[in-house]
Order: structure tokens, then sequence, then C-alpha cells
């Protein structure tokens, strides 16, 4: 049986947390680029000339491309013909988070109780979405999630007979009142099906697809573009001061569902759309 | 839409002829706050006690920076998102804050407020946080060091880039600007 260290998990946290936090990555860089492009608004082309010149200043001078630097959520698949040694894996991951987040001057953000709680002071526990699946390796995906695009995020427990044209409804109204609160463009995670936990997880897992691909189930893919040129004709535009561009992209996670329920969740990111991915 | 170059202190009348729309290069000092200086500040004015600040011709920019890296002044420091403030701003700008500065809309409260006593609000780009702290020229925390993150600072800018998205008379650039788009 292969075998990693605990503390090889560690590092990897460790460097993608400050990665993810100081260089925005390539589909989200591209994405931002040809929005800059099409947009018509003046106001909304000046927010994007200021996200483009904020990313090259974080790039070479790694500072993080926000100050909210994100609760650090981590998905996981593992292996089940991998052994993890020297450690259990989710103190590694917090080790990691720990140290990222110091070593990289990054924010934390993590109160220890939501009601009673102080500040963790080193942003930890990280979330973990954890998947056991064939294999000897481990998927790790670091994605620094912030608070105010997260706050604009919904689940509706819909009706079956509400349909697809009830998804697009609720999709299209999340980004509108949202409006420039989330830090628009912004990227929307959909989830739809599942139970009511399994389908806000969807929608949060649908923000680790790259932007630009395609979804690979072509009804999923047509129904993502007309609600990407739904949610930009909203006219919401870059930081919520009207224009063109009020989505990089919409990604859609679907799932079985009981005949009786028809869950459907949005998790808004921001234009900061932090993800990074190793495989160890 | 015009283009201003304000430095702070602001009176009412600097703010009074502010339009939603118009681009703002602000210099001088502004003090930081989020939500639980807020809770605090509100509370001593609920006591009739002093504040740690002066609100008099003030703005306060809602942020809460990332740790300063060696060598900097300041790490990233962009906007956050201001409705959170919304229940404790009116009440500071009954005492004289002339001004915020964060993202996104406002609630009809502080729009009543920033009618009444004149002031405006101010939107910087969110997310732009590193290319927002070469704004920033010096900083220091003068109160509620325990709140780390949170904890009020006084910054020093110098050109910081702005847009005025509400005004003293009811314009909002949200409204107005998402209407000009919408298909
Ligand atoms: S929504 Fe995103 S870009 Fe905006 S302040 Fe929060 S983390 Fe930063």
């Amino acid at each position: 049986m292969r075998e990693i260290r605990a503390e090889q998990i560690t590092e990897a946290v460790a460097r993608l947390s400050m990665e993810a936090n100081f260089e925005l990555e390539d589909d989200v860089q591209k994405a931002i680029e040809e929005a800059f492009e099409k947009e018509e608004s003046p106001a909304g082309k000046e927010v994007l000339r200021q996200i483009l010149e904020n990313s090259q200043i974080a790039r070479t001078e790694r500072m993080p491309i926000c100050q909210d630097t994100g609760y650090a959520v981590v998905f996981a698949e593992l292996g089940q013909d991998l052994h993890i040694v020297g450690g259990d894996f989710e103190a590694a991951v917090n080790e990691g988070v720990r140290s990222g987040y110091t070593e990289g001057y990054l924010r934390k953000s993590v109160l220890s109780d939501p009601i009673k709680g102080a500040n963790t002071g080193d942003n930890t526990p990280a979330i973990v979405h954890l998947r056991i699946v064939p294999g000897d390796t481990l998927k790790l995906w670091i994605v620094p999630k912030g608070g105010g695009s997260e706050n604009m995020s919904k689940i509706a427990m819909m009706k079956p007979a509400d349909g697809v044209e009830g998804v697009k409804r609720f999709v299209v109204d999340c980004v509108r009142t949202a409006s420039g609160n989330p830090c628009p463009p912004v990227v929307v995670g959909v989830g739809i099906g599942g139970t009511f936990e399994y389908c806000a997880y969807l929608a949060k897992k649908a923000l680790l697809r790259m932007i630009g691909s395609t979804h690979p189930d072509s009804y999923y893919a047509e129904l993502e573009k007309e609600l990407l040129e739904l949610v930009n004709d909203t006219g919401v535009g870059p930081m919520g001061l009207g224009g063109r561009v009020t989505a990089l992209s919409v990604n859609i996670e679907a799932a079985p569902r009981h005949i009786a329920s028809f869950p459907v969740s949005v998790n808004m990111n921001c234009h900061a759309a932090r993800h990074k991915m190793v495989e160890l | 839409m015009a283009e201003h170059k304000l430095t702070t202190p602001l009176s009412e009348e600097d703010v009074r002829k502010l339009e939603a729309g118009d681009t703002v290069s602000l210099t001088g000092v502004v003090y930081t706050a989020r939500d639980a200086a807020h809770k605090r500040l509100v509370e001593l004015l609920e006591a009739g006690k002093e504040l740690p600040i002066p609100l008099e011709g003030q703005l306060i920019y809602y942020v809460g920076p990332a740790p300063t890296p060696p060598g900097k002044v300041i790490g990233s420091a962009g906007p956050t998102t201001s409705y959170r403030m919304d229940p404790y701003s009116p009440i500071l700008l009954e005492h004289g804050l002339r001004g915020m500065i964060g993202k996104g809309a406002r609630s009809e409260p502080v729009v009543e407020a920033m009618k009444k006593y004149g002031a405006v609000y101010f939107a910087a780009t969110g997310g732009a946080a590193a290319l927002i702290s070469r704004s920033i020229v010096s900083a220091e925390v003068i109160a509620y060091e325990d709140l780390g993150a949170e904890a009020i600072r006084k910054l020093e800018v110098k050109d910081f880039p702005l847009i005025v998205a509400q005004d003293s008379s009811g314009g909002n650039v949200y409204e107005e600007g998402q209407k000009q788009y919408a298909r």
C-alpha cells in the first residue's frame, strides 16, 4: 500500500493557502481580462481595471488579493489504497492552515464559537469535505472563502412543480438581490437536487470547477450558458455599479433527489475566486 | 460625472456638492471600524461617554486589514460589505460623522440620516485590497487592539480612489447604474 506522511499534507495545505491568496488562478485571471474587454460601463470598466492591477500587485509582492483571506475550505478525495502515516488527516490539514496563514500574513477570520467565540488566532479549524475514492493518491482543493460573497448565498426547498423555470428564477433573483455586496463579477455555484444539506454542499463544490470548462452533461452545459446570460442581463455589473458583466461563470452540480423534494442552492463567489488543487 | 480631489476632514458643504457616480481621489485621515468596533462605539454614545475617535467631519472606512508584512505600512486593505454597519450608522451620523467608505448599498434609515445631517457614502473596489494598500501612507491602531483585524486604526491615505455611491440628496449609483444596463 502506498504511504504518505501527514506532514506532506501539512506542507501542501500551507503552500496552497498562500498561493491561492497571492495568485489569482489562471482561469479567473483570464475571465476577468475578457470581462474588461467586454464591459461597456465606464464605472464597471474602471473596477475591472483596478481588479487586474490588484492581481498583478498581489502576485509580484506576495500580498493577499483581498484582505479577507477567507475561511479555509478544503475538499479532499482520498484514495482508499493510500495510507497516511505519522499523524491524523484533519490535524495535518489544520496544521497546514495554521502555518500558511501565519507565514503568509493572511488574515485570521475564524471565531471559535458562533455566539460565544473569540478569534482562534490562526484561522483554524478548516472546513473539510472528505470523500474516499478508488486509487492511491490524495487530491486536495483549497478554497479560501470570503465572507462577503458567502453571505449572499441561499438555499430553497422548491416544489418539484417549480421545475427548471423555478431554478432560473431563483438563481437570477439571488444575483439581483445580492447586487454589489458579493463583489461582482461573481462566480455562481448552483446546486440542484440532493437533500437539504447535500444541496448546499453541491453549490460549494461547483465553485471548484475551472471557469470556461464545459459541464459534462450537455443539458446542464446549456442551462449554465442560459443562466449566465440571464444573470448578466440583470445589469448589476462590476461591484454593483451597473454594467454588462455581473458573473464570470455559472457552474452547476446536480444530484438525484427525493420525489417530493426539489432543493436548489446558490453559493456566491466573488471575483477573488480562489481555488488551488494538488494531487499527492 | 465630476471628478473631485478631497482632503479630510470634510465640511457639510464639501459633501453636499458630491453626486452619486462622481469619482473622488481622497487624501487625509480616515478611521477604520467594522462590526465589533461599531457595536462598542454605539454603546459608548448611548451611555453618553466619550469616543476614542473624533466624529465631526470625519470618515469611517469599513476595513479589517490583513496583517502587516515586514517592510509594509499595512497589509491588504480593501472594503468590507457596508450593510452590516447599517444598524449603527444613523447615530454616528447624528453625532457628526461626515461619511463612510465601504462596498455595497446602504439601507433607507442610513440614507435618511445622510440627507438630514449632510453625509456621503463612498464605495471602494472590493477585492482590490493590495492596490488600495498602496494609497495608505500610515496606519496606527488607536483603539480596541483586542479586536485584532477589527481594531480601530487611524489611516493616512493619499489619492485613495473612490466613487460616490450614495449622496446626501438620495442619489444612488447602484439603482441608476443597474437600471441603465439591465436588459
Ligand atoms: S467578497 Fe470576496 S473580494 Fe469581496 S471583500 Fe469578500 S473576499 Fe474580498
